[in-house]
């Protein structure tokens, strides 16, 4: 049986995914989108802050990158990055935040960075770095789209340094988080249908 | 039996053979040895004590204890001889918990989401939808919103939604938990209805056996330890006095029979309680005038209340489903802000907290007033059985391990004390969540539907235990549709119904 | 935060008798116009179609204004940060210390600001006209989406917002087991985040539930059939052409104003 180890390394018997899997990993999703209203909401008031120098603001980006994150981190199925952080993207344009359904664009594509990076542990592998990697993965691809769709009158030098605030933050928030968030909600005993949630025997 | 003799073309044949199933992360079974074959349009009652292994059982007959990363199965379980996950849509069942069953946002909908899975034409849907609906008397519009149902609504869609599927196998796990006696009464006619129109073959999984015993053609009592602890028409394991005596030792509710309980009956002759010591019922809270409500602004449950708690006394609530007791019963707990009127605890209780409950913290609360929740799972907080006793006490600073160790020990938690709360069957989670209250040792104990789903030997169990609280001077408020909890407890009962509360003492 | 974010309350009644994915395409195509490119032209144009479509909506200035105020001032501060980014071009109109604004950047600021509130219309059009359950009917039936997926998904949203609601009766329990909202501000932080961890261990826990449920009556294997039809009406037709129109006007604008200045250039 499944050691406590298991919470770092154990990958789910079949790549199909389960009907289990669909609904967690939607519910995930829903919740950080309700999250990230409000997370949207905080941003205007953090761009105000570093309104002085608003590449700082893609230190505040980690937070839009957690959903594909996590949802990779539990469900371990391919394409569940995507999934959870596209649908995330479409429950936080639903709920109405100051982006707009390009949300679903924009969540589109930085779930594909983290997904790229769980692709490239071959959905083997799911420990901390992985986690981190996947969070860098999904804040350069938030970085690079933004700096193409937003940021695209920003000067060269500026649009660098948005790239590099945005990665560290998809590393710390999304990647760091997620992994701490995945590994409480596996000691509750919730993630037991899952091989993220394999624990001890009783 | 006509039904069974004759049975319709759609009714399943269930065959076991050494079947068991372990759940992932336990290491006894769930359930096991058991061999079985039930024959089409068969009604059966399955009974067995809490934690037996019944919810188990049906979870497997309808194919849904799947992978092995879910855990393992032994044996073999068929539906008209093919595994229960690839007979897809001949069993239907209505799971333990309406309130965590609902999928949709709209009645009609969510009584047709099984026949749209089922590949069912658009036409016959809303026939079966229309159908389902009266079957189960649901007199509802078909976009009326699922979250605005009583508990008894919900019962009843429950029931219609796996209707809808017009199964070959209805599998419903403890039906009529909850409902008040008309209720139990009216969705029992309501299968019956439907078996008499389908004939489709029946399980139902229910801990009291009287309402079932008529409409059913044989009775099925699941040992713990594995296998079947007896088999047979209810004229015969039901009566016959050897089985009888056999259900009644391993704990499942025979009719006719109470368990035996110990302790006395409070304020009962012989009783050595506050009466006899002379310290006569101190009153610990009284209410006047007190109205409640759930939420801030919206409407008010019950009006107009005058009641005193009194240390040494039991007092019943009852009522019909949505009357307000749950609401009532969360107000005394100083856990909801009295709508009007006032909720006053005697100095007595308060000590240095002051006398408004609903002001007092929250460690103070836990020591002074023990409030159980009617829904078991809103109250746990830790991933362990062990962690969820010791954390009450902890939190009032009066952590006291023999305490929470014989508490385990009689609500037959002892040996599920590493595992994980929300894994736990129905009963279990029920004692658990009483005995975490128990743990802190409080003065009041409010207790909404205490004896939920459980078997007679638990019922016993804890009915003896809250007797002995109360002979030590503990205040218990139970809300319950359990007329038998009320007689063994005596005290008085508040009657609650169409907003008004009625105090009938004996 | 209240549930009815999550099943809002819908208004508007002419559109939310269309086709959610007809006011979906609509909406794609004004966002995708309005992406193309940072000019002030083509957001303007396109911010003034839609502000003209607004009664569409049936809901007043001051309803509108208190659900959208978080965009407008992310639209704001959108347009100072570029303003105060963008290549410093034309006459200088400010400058103290490091902050430089030029004719040049604030214009790129003033487009950058209506775009962002341009951007972000099309979005609440669809949130107070659509029903979740039609926009998942429309999205499995006329887009072909997954239905396992599309199902999952509309049952999280319910169920998310139920527990939103539940909020309030976990906070409850906790206060009854001895872990209540007193005490100190570091307690108070704490016990904050204890509930809300609480509250996500909840949902997940129901959603296993739930997904046990869905398949006990049947959901996950095999074709599917739908009890309530999407269908596409006149309406939808106009709706799209609409959707067309403005994304086309935007784009004719610009590029007659000559400010039209494709991103990917
Ligand atoms: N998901 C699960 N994971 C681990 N163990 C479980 C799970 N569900 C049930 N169990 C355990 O399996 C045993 C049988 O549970 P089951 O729910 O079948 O009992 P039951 O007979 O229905 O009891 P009750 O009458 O209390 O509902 C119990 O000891 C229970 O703790
Ligand atoms: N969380 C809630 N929010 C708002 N209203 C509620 C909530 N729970 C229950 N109600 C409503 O408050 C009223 C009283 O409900 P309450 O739960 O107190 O009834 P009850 O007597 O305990 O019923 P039951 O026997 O079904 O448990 C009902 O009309 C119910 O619909
Ligand atoms: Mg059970
Ligand atoms: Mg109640």
């Amino acid at each position: 049986m499944a050691s406590p180890t298991a919470l770092k390394g154990s990958t789910p018997s079949t790549r199909q995914w389960r009907v289990v899997d669909i609904v967690v990993a939607s519910v995930i999703a829903v919740a950080v989108g309700v999250l990230f209203f409000a997370w949207s909401a905080g941003y205007s008031g953090i761009s105000v802050l570093t309104a002085g120098f608003p590449p700082l603001g893609g230190l505040y980006t980690g937070g839009w990158l957690i959903a594909g994150v996590l949802g990779g981190l539990i469900i371990r199925k391919p394409g569940a990055a995507i999934y959870c952080e596209t649908l995330a993207a479409a429950v936080s344009a639903l709920v109405g935040t100051q982006f707009g359904i390009s949300v679903l664009l924009s969540g589109a594509i930085q779930g594909a960075g983290a997904e790229l990076v769980f692709l490239l542990f071959l959905y083997r592998k799911w420990n901390l770095p992985v986690a981190l990697l996947a969070g860098l993965g999904a804040g350069l691809a938030l970085a690079i789209s933004e700096n193409i769709l937003y940021n695209a009158l920003w000067s060269l030098q500026f649009q660098l340094l948005y790239v590099l605030f945005a990665g560290i933050s998809g590393v710390v928030i999304a990647g760091l988080l997620s992994w701490l968030a995945m590994r409480g909600l596996a000691r509750t005993g919730v993630l037991s249908a899952f091989a993220a949630g394999r624990t001890a025997d009783v | 039996m006509t039904a069974a003799d004759m049975p319709s073309p759609g009714a399943v044949r269930v065959r076991a053979r050494g079947w068991g199933w372990r759940h992932a992360g336990r290491r006894a079974f769930a359930a096991r040895h058991l061999d079985l074959d039930v024959r089409p349009g068969e009604r059966v009652l399955l009974l067995g004590a809490s934690g037996a292994g019944k919810s188990t059982v049906l979870h497997g007959l309808a194919g849904l204890l799947g992978s092995h990363d879910e855990g393992e199965q032994e044996g073999e379980l068929l539906l008209d001889g093919a595994h229960p996950a690839a007979a897809r849509g001949r069993a239907g069942l209505v799971l333990q918990d309406p309130e965590t069953q609902v999928v949709l946002a709209r009645v009609g909908d969510e009584v047709a989401f099984a026949a749209e899975n089922l590949a069912v034409p658009r036409d016959e849907i809303w026939q079966r939808v229309g159908r389902a609906l009266d079957d189960v008397g649901l007199d509802l519009p078909l976009d009326h919103p699922t979250t605005a149902l009583s508990g008894g609504q919900k019962q009843r869609l429950a029931l219609a939604s796996v209707l809808a599927m017009e199964p070959g196998l209805l599998l419903l796990d403890e039906p009529t938990a909850n409902l008040d006696p008309d209720g139990v009464l009216e969705v029992r006619d309501a299968v019956v209805r439907v078996l008499e129109r389908t004939g489709a073959t029946l399980v139902v999984v229910e801990h009291r056996v009287a309402v079932w015993a008529d409409v059913v053609d044989r009775v099925i009592v699941l040992d713990a330890g594995g296998g079947v602890l007896a088999d047979g028409p209810p004229g015969t394991v039901l009566v016959q006095e050897d089985t009888r005596a056999r259900l009644a030792a391993a704990g499942v509710w025979v009719p006719g029979r109470q368990p035996a309980v110990g302790g006395t009956m409070p304020g009962g002759p012989g009783s050595s309680g506050p009466d006899a010591s002379g310290a006569a019922g101190e009153v610990l809270l009284s209410a006047q005038g007190l109205g409640v409500a759930r939420t801030r602004r919206g409407p008010v449950a019950v009006q107009d209340l005058a009641l005193q708690v009194r240390a040494g006394e039991a007092l019943g609530i009852t009522g019909p489903n949505g009357a307000g007791k749950s609401t009532v019963a969360l107000t005394l707990g100083g856990l909801l802000r009295p709508r009007a009127g006032t909720l006053t605890a005697s100095p007595g209780l308060a000590g240095e907290a002051g006398g408004d409950p609903f002001r007092w913290r929250s460690a103070q609360l836990v020591q002074r007033i023990g409030s159980v929740f009617q829904e078991p799972e809103h109250q746990f907080l830790t991933a362990s059985v062990a962690d969820e006793l010791a954390f009450g006490p902890r939190q009032a600073g009066v952590a006291d391990p023999a305490r929470i160790g014989a508490v385990a020990e009689r609500l037959r938690l002892t040996h599920l004390l590493q595992a994980n709360p929300f894994t736990l069957s129905g009963g279990e989670k029920r004692r658990l969540s009483v005995a975490t209250m128990l743990a802190t040792a409080p003065r009041v104990l409010v207790l909404d539907e205490p004896t939920f789903g459980q078997d007679a030997g638990t019922w016993a169990e804890l009915v003896t235990l809250l007797r002995e609280l109360v002979a030590d001077g503990v205040a218990v408020l139970s809300v319950t549709h359990d007329a038998d909890y009320i007689a063994a407890l005596g005290g008085s009962t508040l009657h609650i119904s169409g907003g008004a509360g009625r105090l009938v003492s004996r | 935060m209240s549930n009815d974010y999550l099943t809002p309350v819908l208004t508007g009644r002419t559109l939310l008798r269309a086709n959610p994915v007809s006011k979906l395409f609509a909406a794609v195509v004004i966002t995708l116009a309005l992406l193309a490119s940072i000019d002030w032209v083509s957001a303007a144009t396109a911010l003034a179609c839609e502000l003209a479509l607004m009664p569409l909506l049936g809901i007043s200035v001051a309803g509108l204004a208190r659900r959208i105020w978080p965009l407008l001032v992310a639209a704001g501060v959108g347009a100072y940060g570029t303003a105060l980014l963008a290549e410093k071009t034309g006459a200088v109109l400010l400058d103290v210390g490091p902050f430089l604004f030029t004719e040049g950047s604030v214009a790129a600021g003033v487009a950058v600001g209506l775009r962002g509130l341009a951007l972000a219309l099309p979005g609440i059009f669809i949130l107070l006209t659509t029903d979740p359950t039609d926009l998942a009917d429309a999205l499995a039936q006329k887009l072909h989406l997954p239905p396992r997926f599309v199902l999952g998904g509309l049952a999280a949203l319910r169920l998310v917002g139920l527990l939103v609601e539940q909020w309030e009766m976990l906070g409850l329990a906790r206060h009854a087991r001895g872990v209540g909202s007193d005490g100190s501000v570091v307690a108070r932080t704490r016990n904050l985040l204890g509930q809300s961890f609480g509250l996500i261990v909840q949902a997940i826990r129901r959603a296993t539930r739930l997904a046990t449920a869905m398949e006990a009556r049947g959901f996950g294997g095999g074709p599917r059939t739908w009890a309530r039809e999407s269908t596409f009406s006149a309406l939808d037709a106009v709706v799209a052409v609409v959707g067309l129109l403005v994304a086309a006007g935007a784009v004719t604008a610009a590029v007659l104003a000559g400010t039209w200045d494709f991103l990917l250039s």
